[in-house]
């Protein structure tokens, strides 16, 4: 019986629930003895010429080793945008600032002390003094705004598509069209373990020695090649080590200048050199995500045909362009979503504001993109009186088998959108909630229903390994009958040790536990693409097993060899993990013995032939109380269809965290700056995430359709929850007051915002004047 | 996140915390279970030199009934509070309202008089104090004194104990049989209050819409002119001014309050 597709508990989990992970800050190795602790003096202010830092306090508090400015750090290039050619050049971060601060939280010096308590206090001494400049902190305002890089004259760091070339002409025909600004607010990825760096450099630094370098990130060989440009030195003199990281969400790809400069410390000092920032610290400096504001509008027939949407998105980039300046092109690609609209058009601008800068998240791209077209399919809806999921049901793509290139240049490669949807609607009981919400409103209740649906198709696997779709993996078996997988993934949550260990154990016999998985040491593993986008099963899985099948064959060889028979009349026998002659149970020989003698390896590439697109549907089930404003989460019944799933115990876990996280950004999650820059939610009293307390039992449907783009079947599972979610959660709150007359409330639907919503929709403000938190709205008949 | 340096002295009864409190002067904190005030201290809002450690002092950990009043000793926990039979037959809505702090962790950490000495409007021990008409005992070399709730709470984060005073227990009237409501309106089960009411025979106490914990007073005179619940609680944000932030402005928080109200003095509990 295959062990493919059961539920294989996480062979992680007992390390992590008994002894607990090993982070960077819990690394202990030899390399790091003696370590100084760095410390990093941030902005308090967004937005400031540097008059001065005065250091000389600092330095003569206990324990300090040293004090660096942006003024030490000759050499030193800027940090290069992430994906160059993209983004304005004339915009890059220096590692340290310098002459200017461009959010509050940007490192400004370094205190390095003997204990990593005594950076704290004598960061306080440091005398910084600024002269205030006039913050961007509204990304609206930011296009006419002094440009925050003079030399720029602009503050557009990047622009996808040109809003001035949007066809006149898109809308002729409909019969209704509404339109609509709404916020993709900015969230922060605030991972359980924050950002950490531990450094050492070889004895003979002088002479061209090698950095080592423990940092968490989600691909260590990317983290070496931006640290390596962070020093300017050679990829090949930097190890990158990975311990335990805990959470990344996107936002520990590569590396920040925090990573570079603690290596720089080990390097200036001669000694090693660690940090581990704060949660305060992490609220402000590490990478926030999405940050958009988005333009829809949405026009068609009466009968909820939709014929034609139009995308127009500002992007707040933060005060230096980052992965976040690009993200806009990832939700351009997925304008249409699972839709036909026969005429859809996009365009964006990625601005500068004076706020942390933006990076990528959980979907980073898409799941704006989904909600943009979710919102603008239930405005649409509620625009002709339609039920949402007919309106849905009329306008989803027919099921396909071969691929379908959609006007924006995306290739889905197979998707049966219409049968998600029902799925999802049926396992909801879709007419009953209807029926008692109908119920509900005809009481009069003070606690009303809300019903939202989400469609959705997501790209998962377009990042990879040397810009293809492709992923290396080593597999090796030992003479003791135990197997080593390297892989060029990196798990930070996702149970590649387990899975890996799987799809080894299915084609050569050994059992899960005999088999170790390794990742994140770029000495043992110089290529890989590292963990993100949902690609790590699709591309690394399947590198595992084809590096697994191509051993069998070079065992097959051996055996061959050792049996003296025709490699054709051996038979594989799983059970034993053992070559046998057919016909000749006694002539055998184990997988472990063929390894004696010379090392039983394979190293193998897959290469998938382009992204794959997971589809789904999510049914959310709110109740609103109309007196209050507050929504709370009921039901959340979802059809997420990621392929084959070679271990639904993990799948069901993506999904149950994404959702999660997904709700939490309908409800609750927001980055909050006065209008000054400062920020408002630097703790987690004021930043807050959904709990177990929260949240129901999520109610998970079943749908697997096999990709053709990888043997097993699979596309990618991580970033579905956060896609779908979202808006179904935010389309249930509305949908539970729409009949009051409320037609979009922007995220978080906080009871402030869900309340004033009730009471301008019960007196609309008068002619002439904005409804200022519900967002600007249009709507019209045409023709 | 870390703490400025400090002094940390374990005091071992009321009187040697007293003693230390006179000897460190204004520069020392009382430290009890450390769940309001570690954190602050972490974010650097509060910089003690010294901190004087009363969460082992026994003698304070206490639950008895006086008389007319139950009366709980300053470093008895808000689990214990929570669980006693004491308390729920003889203040039901102080058993109740120290049930809503936190989260269990902080419950069985944090103490009673260091929530009330803490002094945040939007926590729940000072509006339940405060509706129940309570009052705290602030001890100190030269004898105890008893000051009700509202003298107690003199603005934000701040009480009207005097240095080198030290609260050592919380007097309320035992009440059993009496109709009461509590409201908490949160939208996390472990935060604190965006805007809070509790009522108790005709008292109202409201939380987070000052600097201190306020009583409706305008509500209990409707209800003693004979109003319904629904058309006093209308009254409930007379007069206020309550602080805005990025959960509520002054309009929501006012209209909360109302609302909040009417659900309490209809016995809601949520």
């Amino acid at each position: 019986m295959s062990i493919l597709g059961t539920r294989v508990l996480r062979t992680e989990d007992p390390g992590f629930l008994t002894r607990g992970g090993v982070y960077t800050d819990d690394v202990e190795d030899e390399r790091l003895a003696g370590a100084c602790h760095v410390f990093f003096v941030r902005s308090p202010v967004a937005h400031a010429v540097i008059r001065s830092v005065d250091v000389s306090a600092a330095r003569e508090a206990p324990g300090v080793i040293a004090v660096f400015t942006g003024a030490d750090l000759t050499g030193l290039p800027a940090l290069p945008p992430p994906v160059p050619g993209m983004i304005n050049d004339l915009m890059n971060q220096p590692l340290l600032a310098r002459d200017v601060v461009r959010f509050v939280g940007e490192p400004v010096a370094m205190v390095v002390t003997q204990d990593p308590y005594q950076g704290e206090d004598a960061a306080e001494l440091v005398d910084a003094d600024y002269d205030l400049l006039p913050p961007v902190v509204d990304m609206s305002a930011a296009t006419a705004a002094d440009p925050i890089f003079p030399d720029a004259h602009t503050n557009v760091a990047a622009s996808f598509g040109d809003a001035d070339q949007f066809d006149p002409a898109l809308f002729d025909g409909c019969e209704t069209i509404v339109t609509r600004t709404i916020e993709n607010q900015r969230v922060a990825p605030a991972p359980m373990e924050t950002r950490a760096a531990a450094a050492a450099w070889g004895e003979d630094k002088d002479a061209g020695g090698r950095l080592t370098a423990w940092i968490p990130n989600q691909g260590a060989q990317g983290t070496r090649a931006v640290v390596a440009s962070m020093l300017g030195i050679d990829p090949a003199s930097v190890r990158i080590i990975t311990p335990d990281v805990g959470g990344a969400f996107g936002a520990k790809f590569g590396a920040d200048p925090e990573h570079g400069l603690v290596c720089w410390v080990a390097r200036q000092l001669g000694r090693p050199a660690r940090w581990a920032e704060t949660r305060a610290e992490n609220m402000v400096a590490m990478t926030h995500g999405r940050a958009q504001r988005q333009t829809i509008t949405i026009g068609g027939r009466r009968d909820g045909t939709v014929l034609a949407y139009r995308l127009e998105i500002l992007q707040d980039s933060g005060a230096y362009p980052k992965f976040g300046a690009i993200l806009p092109s990832l939700t351009i690609l997925m304008t249409p979503g699972p839709y036909s609209f026969p005429r859809a058009e996009a365009a964006a601008v990625s601005v500068l504001t004076n706020t942390t800068p933006v990076g990528a998240y959980r979907g980073a791209g898409r799941p704006e993109a989904t909600a943009a077209v979710e919102r603008a399919i239930d405005l649409f809806a509620a625009e002709i009186g339609m039920d949402p999921a007919d309106v849905r049901r009329k306008n989803l793509l027919p099921a396909f088998t071969e691929p379908h290139t959609t006007a924006f240049g995306a290739v889905y490669d197979s998707g049966d959108y219409t049968t998600a949807l029902d799925k999802a609607l049926a396992a909801a009981g879709y007419q009953d909630l209807r029926d008692e919400q109908a119920k509900r409103r005809a009481n009069g209740d003070v606690v009303q229903l809300g019903i939202g649906l989400a469609s959705y198709v997501e790209i998962t696997g377009s990042g990879s390994e040397a810009g293809r779709p492709q992923e290396n993996a080593t597999v090796e078996v030992h003479p003791d009958g135990s197997a080593t997988i390297l892989t060029g993934t990196s798990p930070h949550g996702q149970g590649h040790s387990t899975v890996w260990a799987m799809l080894a154990s299915e084609e050569l016999g050994i059992p899960v536990d005999k088999i170790t998985v390794k990742w994140g040491d770029t000495d043992l593993i110089p290529q890989g693409g590292g963990t993100g986008g949902s690609r790590s099963l699709q591309q690394g899985g399947a590198a595992v097993q084809q590096a697994s099948q191509e051993l069998l064959e070079e065992a097959r060889q051996r055996a061959a060899g050792e049996l003296e028979a025709n490699p054709a009349d051996l038979v594989f026998d799983i059970g034993s993990s053992a070559f046998t002659v057919a016909g000749d149970p006694d002539a055998s020989v184990p997988l472990a013995r063929l390894a004696e003698t010379e090392r039983l390896v394979v190293r193998s590439v897959f290469s998938a032939p382009g992204a794959t697109f997971p589809f789904g549907a999510h049914v959310a089930v709110v109740e609103v109380d109309t007196e209050t404003g507050k929504a709370v989460l009921r039901r959340m019944v979802t059809v997420d269809d990621a392929g084959t799933l070679v271990n639904p115990l993990l799948a069901e876990g993506q999904r149950h965290g994404g959702i999660a996280q997904g709700a939490a950004q309908a409800f609750l999650e927001e980055v909050v700056y006065d209008a000054d820059g400062n920020p408002l939610t630097t703790t987690f009293a004021d930043y807050p995430f959904l709990s177990a307390t929260e949240v129901p039992s999520f109610e998970l449907a079943d749908m697997a359709t096999p990709t053709t783009y990888n043997p097993l079947g699979a596309k990618g599972i991580g970033e579905a929850g956060t896609i779908g979610a979202t808006p179904a959660v935010q389309n249930a709150v509305v949908d539970a007051v729409s009949h009051l007359g409320v037609r979009h409330i922007d995220m978080p639907t906080s009871p402030q915002r869900v309340w004033r919503a009730l009471r301008e929709a019960a007196a609309p403000p008068a002619a002439g004047t904005a409804a200022p938190a519900a967002g600007t709205s249009e709507s019209r008949d045409a023709q | 996140m870390i703490p400025a340096p400090f002094e940390y002295a374990a005091a071992e009864s009321a009187g040697h915390a007293l003693e230390l409190l006179a000897e460190y002067g204004d520069d020392a904190k009382l430290l009890a279970g450390g769940h309001s005030l570690l954190p602050m201290m972490k974010l650097r809002l509060a910089v003690p030199s010294v901190l004087i450690d009363i969460g082992g002092v026994n003698e304070l950990a206490y639950i008895r009934t006086d008389g007319d009043d139950l009366v709980i000793g300053a470093t008895t926990r808000h689990a214990d509070v929570a669980g006693s039979e004491r308390v729920r037959s003889g203040a039901p809505l102080l058993a109740y309202s120290a049930a809503q702090v936190g989260d269990p962790q902080i419950r069985h950490r944090g103490t009673i008089g260091g929530s009330l000495a803490h002094a945040d409007p939007a926590a729940d021990l000072p509006m339940a104090l405060t509706a129940l008409g309570g009052s705290v005992e602030l001890m100190s070399p030269s004898g105890t004194r008893t000051v009700p709730a509202g003298d107690f709470f003199t603005g934000y984060f701040e009480t009207s104990l005097e240095p080198g005073e030290l609260l050592s227990a919380v007097r309320v009237p035992r009440q059993p049989g009496a109709d009461w409501g509590y409201q908490k309106f949160v939208r996390r089960a472990n935060d604190w209050a965006i805007v809070g009411a509790a009522a108790v025979a005709g008292r109202v106490a409201l939380a987070n819409m000052g600097p201190t914990p306020i009583r409706a007073r305008a509500v209990e005179q409707a209800l003693a002119d004979g109003a319904g619940p629904a058309e006093a609680a209308e009254l409930a944000a007379d007069g206020t001014e309550p602080g805005e932030d990025i959960h509520a402005d002054r309009a929501f928080r006012q209209h909360l309050s109302r609302v909040l109200t009417r659900r309490a003095l209809e016995h809601q509990r949520g």
